[in-house]
This record gives C-alpha cells, structure tokens and sequence, in this order.
C-alpha cells in the first residue's frame, strides 16, 4: 500500500502509542487539531489523554519532555516548525544531550522538527536544523529520505534511550508516496545506498536524495554513473558506508540543503579526506545552500538550495577533474 | 510617520481610524482571493476582527516612537504612516518593496523609521522595542514611547515573561498590546493559561495593566491613547490585554472549524468595523454615504496598488549578492558550489 511520507509518520506515532503506554505526545495544536501539518490528526481521539496541546512554550515543553522521559515516559515533542526549536535549543542540548553522560540514567525523547525547505516559506520556516543539533554530544540525529524511513526510523526513534532529533522534510509530507517496505530492515545508524554507480559518490540525506538522484538519472544519460548514498542518520555518521563507496567510485560530492558553513557536508570531507583519503582520484567536493537566510521568494530559494541541476553540474566538473 | 494632530477629538481620530479600517479590511480581503486564486507565494494571515485594535495601536504612537507590529496588524502598520504598497510588495514578493522578496507575507518593517521587520519566533519583538527605547534614553531621548504588539498564544512564551520583567526592572515606557483573540493557531485559552485574565499577570511583574474590549473602536482609542500618555509620563511598562476573536482562520489555509460558535455570537465575537461604522454613523460623526464612498476609495486604490505590484519585477537570484553581511571585506565568497 502507498502512503505518503507524512503519513507515514502519522501511522508510526499511532502504533508507538498502541504497542507502549510509555509514549505520550505534546506539542502546539496537535490534539484535536491533529498539528499544524496533521501529523497527528486522529491521535487524540484514538489515544485519549496521550495526545496533548502544549502551550506556545518550546523551552518548557522540552523541559517537560526530559523530566517525563527520565520519570519512565516515552515523550514525542512536535515543534511546530524545525525553526522554532531553537527556542528550546538549551533544554536540548544541556539538558537531554549531557543527561546519561553526567547521571547514568538515559533520557528517552524524540524531538519531530518539520524541516527544510518549501516553496515561499521564507527564512524562519525552512532552516535545516541537523547540523547545529549533531555539533552536540549526547543526540541522535535522524533524516529520513524514505516513506519506509519516516515510518521505520520514527520507530526506532521512540525504542532508543537516547534523546533523538528526528528531522523530517517538510517538502516530502505530501508529495513523497511509497510503502512501508518489508523485510529486513538496516539498523539505526547505517547508511544506504540509494543508487548503484561507479564515477562518483553523492553522499546526501534528507530531500537531496531526490534531488541527487534526479541528477543521478540525467547524469546517466551523458554517460556519468553516480551512485547516491542516503545517510539516514547523520548523527551517528556511517563512515565506512561512505569509505566504501568512495572506494568504489574514487569521487566525493557531498549535498546538504542546510547553509555552507561546517556542518553534515563538511564533517562527510572531513572524515573521507582523513580516513579514505587514498580512495581519492580527485579532491572531495561539497555543495549546500548559500550563506545567507532562506528566501522567501520563489526564485531566490530555487538558486539558494541545491538543485539536481546544480548537483549534476558540481558533478559533472566533479568527474572531469 | 504616525499620526498626529494637536489634541484631535476623539470624534475625528476614529472617523481618521475608521479609514485605515476600511483599507485594512478591504486589502485582505483582496489577500484572500489572491490567494485563493494561487498568486500568493506561501501562506496568508490577515487582521480580520483586530483592525480596530491595531489601528488604536499605532494612532496612540507620535513621530519618533517605536512600533513592533505583529502578524494581525494591516491597519496598524498603515495608520504609523507606511505605503499601501508596502503589504502588497510583500506579499507578491516584487523587488521594489521594502523587503526585496527575501522576506514575505507578514514580515516586513522599517527599522530606520522606527517600525520593526518581525521574525516569525513569538514574543521576540519585545525585548527588541525594549532595547530601542534604551537607545533613546541613553541618548538622552527620553519622551518616546514604544508598544509591541503580540497575540494571547506568545504571552506563553518565555521570550514574553523575559522581556516583560525586564522592561519592569528598567521601567522603560513600553505599551504591550496583547491582542487576546481567543485563540492561538487551534489552541484555545483554556490551553494556553490558567489565570482568569492575562492582566492578572500585570501585577506578578509590578505593571499597569488593563483589560478592554476590543470590538469597540473608540474603547480602543481612549485606552491606547491613554496607556501611551502613561508611559511617556514615565510611568513604566503597560500591559494592554485587548479582548476579541480572530474573524478568520490562523492563515488561509485554515478554515478555523474549531471556534466555538458562542464566542462568534458573543461580546468579543463583535466585528469591530461594523461596530465602529454603526456607531459613527448613529452618532451623525459620519453618513452612511461617507462610509460607501471611503470604501469604494479604498477598493480603488487597493485595486489600483495590486496592478502595480503585480507588474513589478521579482528578485534576480543572479543578481543578488547572496550576502547576509553588512561589511563586505567579511563576505566569503568561495563557497564550494
Ligand atoms: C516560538 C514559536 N513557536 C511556534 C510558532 C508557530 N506559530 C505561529 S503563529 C502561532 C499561534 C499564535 O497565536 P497568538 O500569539 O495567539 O496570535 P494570533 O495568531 O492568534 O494572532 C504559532 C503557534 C511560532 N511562530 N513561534
Ligand atoms: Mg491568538
């Protein structure tokens, strides 16, 4: 059965409620209203009491989410909107990310940050927040390309004793259809390779893996076979899925939607230039979005983001080198 | 750039009021058929019910006074003296407007003119107002005043209680309007806070608070006009919790199913233009015809400023500096691409 990304997101908060009474979730109208995208739309009436309007109050209901967690609870946070956490950046980050380290006891909470860009969001309701997140020690940082992904992953995300960023992209809630897979499924942590080539590696996440792969098939057609490997998670990274591919194909091109400085692409280089550095037939290339905000207007964000065109063009320049 | 007249009665400041209403009104509703039609980019958030609010708001304010409207403020953000075409640029993204297509919908401002640019982030703009009018008395400006407008749904927000203390511990003359709609997004009060009225949280941070009715256009006006006064007497931070009801969804895309149907039948479910004409118009300030002719003005120029907007240039990405730095010798440019 096909179903959309964000339904699939929306089925996998259901059966975490249905299979573990720990799970409870809070955020901003997703109770009756069934949240700002409908991510939850149903929940509360389905799980009465588990699905709760929290106050516009980020800082607090993280706060309230690190205390439920280590009180025995499984709290899924849904902030708004990727941009507002920021609000409740502390209690993330100095409070869930350094709590098992400094006590021992772990702090269970998945954080849902709609992400990414869309189409005339402007520059607080498009930003990519995975980077300053993974900066942190103490968080998993999750970015499903994938309907099966956003359903598996938010799973998974529930079951780790980790506080865990799950950040999924806005711009695939609707459009993105596919099934829930079957089978065995890769473990928290493992990249994937989304598709098979032998010139050059694009190692991305997120909704770049659509558009790389895009560039994958028009590169196809000039002759160029770039394989595309999905990282799922980036925090933690899967290096030796990167290095493997590298190896394979001798060319790095590295794309994240986030902006250009440090970050996922940068820390992707980093490690291959370090550990896979003699896979290299040419130096590692990176692509993001420019260093300014997000634009709002439509044709400022087309250029501001990669596109598959822009990938194929780095790519292109990438395999002539 | 806001209005001013020497003592104006207040028969004529509502009769000058009700004018930025009426194109307040009418140019959203002229937003939501763009939209609907697909000619907005993004989502739209109109004033709809809190004209008569935001329009007090900014007629209470004089030349030199800071103003932080919010997302429900058309009329407001007209009446403290900017362009009709300012909105419309925006929304339709033209280069020309004063946020050049890099910021949309509602967030545009004129920092140089004492008018704020909003981040989407609620509560953020008050401790920004607060900070502006700190500039002003360290410079030795002391008679200006600065008001920040804000929904019931950021009074939960810590940005709000930070900023509130804050401007009660410096006791800055800053008027936070808090526009008490009912709702926030879905989210109605008896989720959002447990005090009986959110003036109740006047006295916690050690201000002057005041509850009114914001349906009444002239109720409006005498106690913005007067929170102002206060406040440049320097009498510290006002906290202003006006009661009313979104006439509308959060955005456009939201047909707002979940109101309670009492509160539309209600005091606070009024529509303050039909008040304020009702009441103009019983009291002979102005003709029924007056209010014909106004509008059809306004339908006009609005008409009018959408044609010219619609004919203006968006940005060119390849035109752009693509920099967020002021200072150029600081911008990299060799970003890998
Ligand atoms: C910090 C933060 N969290 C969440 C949001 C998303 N959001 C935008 S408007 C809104 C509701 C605002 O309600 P209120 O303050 O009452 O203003 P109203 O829309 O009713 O005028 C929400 C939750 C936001 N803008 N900022
Ligand atoms: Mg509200």
């Amino acid at each position: 059965m096909s179903i959309t990304y964000l339904e699939a997101i929306r089925e996998a908060q259901a059966r975490a409620l249905a299979e573990d009474d720990r799970v409870f979730i809070y955020g901003q109208d997703v109770g009756a209203f069934g949240g700002a995208f409908k991510a939850t739309k149903n929940l509360a009436r389905e799980f009465p009491g588990r699905v709760i309007d929290s106050p516009i109050s980020e800082d607090a209901m993280l706060g309230l989410a690190v205390g439920a967690a280590i009180g025995g609870m499984r709290p899924i946070i849904e902030v708004q909107f990727a941009d507002f956490s920021t609000v409740g950046f502390n209690q993330m980050v100095n409070q869930a990310g350094t709590h098992y380290w400094r006590t021992g006891m772990p702090c269970p909470i998945t954080l849902r940050l709609p992400c990414g860009g869309t189409s005339g969001s402007g520059p607080f309701h498009s930003q990519s927040m995975e980077a300053i997140y993974a900066h942190y020690p103490g968080l998993v940082v999750m970015t499903p390309a994938t309907v099966a992904d956003a359903y598996h992953m938010l799973l998974d995300a529930v079951k780790i004793d980790d506080p865990v960023v799950f950040c999924e992209h806005k711009l695939l809630y609707y459009h993105l259809k596919g099934d829930l897979g079957s089978g065995d499924r890769l473990a928290v942590g493992k990249a994937r390779i989304a598709r098979v080539g032998r010139d050059l590696s694009i190692v991305t996440y997120g909704a770049m893996v659509h558009e790389a792969t895009k560039a994958a098939e028009e590169l196809a057609g000039e002759g160029i076979e770039a394989e595309v490997v999905d990282l799922r998670t980036v925090k933690p990274l899967d290096t030796d899925c990167i290095i493997a591919s590298v190896a394979r194909t001798g060319r790095l091109l590295c794309v994240g939607e986030a902006y250009p400085w440090g970050g996922v692409t940068a820390e992707v280089v980093a490690r291959v230039a370090g550990e896979g550095f003699n896979f290299l037939d040419a130096p590692p290339m990176r692509l993001n979005a420019k260093d300014t905000p997000v634009p709002y207007h439509p044709d400022l964000w087309a250029v501001h983001r990669p596109s598959a065109r822009s990938i194929a063009d780095s790519a292109r320049r990438l395999v002539q080198m | 750039m806001a209005f001013v007249e020497a003592e104006p009665t207040i028969e004529l400041l509502s009769v000058k009021a009700l004018r930025f209403m009426l194109v307040s009104r009418v140019l959203d509703d002229k937003f939501a058929s763009l939209y609907r039609m697909g000619k907005i980019h993004g989502g739209v958030f109109l004033s709809r019910g809190q004209e008569a609010l935001s329009v007090a708001s900014a007629l209470s304010l004089q030349p030199g006074d800071l103003y932080a409207p919010l997302i429900r403020d058309t009329a407001g953000r007209l009446a403290f003296g900017e362009s009709l075409l300012d909105p419309i640029r925006t929304y339709l993204g033209s280069a020309l407007g004063p946020m050049r297509g890099r910021d949309g919908n509602v967030h545009w401002g004129h920092p140089r003119l004492g008018m704020y640019a909003m981040i989407s982030h609620l509560g953020a703009m008050i401790s920004v107002v607060s900070g502006g009018l700190l500039a002003h008395r360290l410079q030795g400006r002391r008679s200006t005043v600065g008001l920040s407008s804000v929904g019931d749904g950021a009074t939960s927000t810590g940005a709000f209680h930070e900023a509130l203390n804050q401007a009660a511990v410096e006791q800055l003359p800053l008027v936070l309007v808090v526009a008490n709609n009912c709702y926030a997004y879905s989210t109605p009060n008896n989720r959002q806070f447990a005090c009986k009225s959110l003036v109740d949280r006047a006295v916690g941070y050690g201000v002057k608070g005041v509850e009114f009715d914001g349906t009444d256009l002239e109720t409006c006006l005498r106690e913005l006009g007067s929170a102002a006064a206060r406040a440049r007497s320097g009498q510290g931070p006002q906290l202003m919790i006006a009661n009313l009801l979104r006439l509308c969804g959060h955005g456009e895309h939201d047909d707002a199913s979940y109101v309670d149907p009492n509160l539309k039948t209600s005091q606070v479910g009024r529509d303050c233009l039909e008040v304020a004409i009702r009441k103009l118009v019983d009291s002979k300030t102005v003709t029924a015809e007056d209010v014909a002719l106004w509008k059809s003005r306004a339908i006009d120029d609005v008409e009018r400023a959408v044609a010219q907007g619609q004919r203006e240039p968006g940005p060119d990405p390849y035109r752009e500096d693509w920099s967020a730095l002021s200072t150029e010798a600081l911008v990299e440019r060799n970003w890998p691409q």
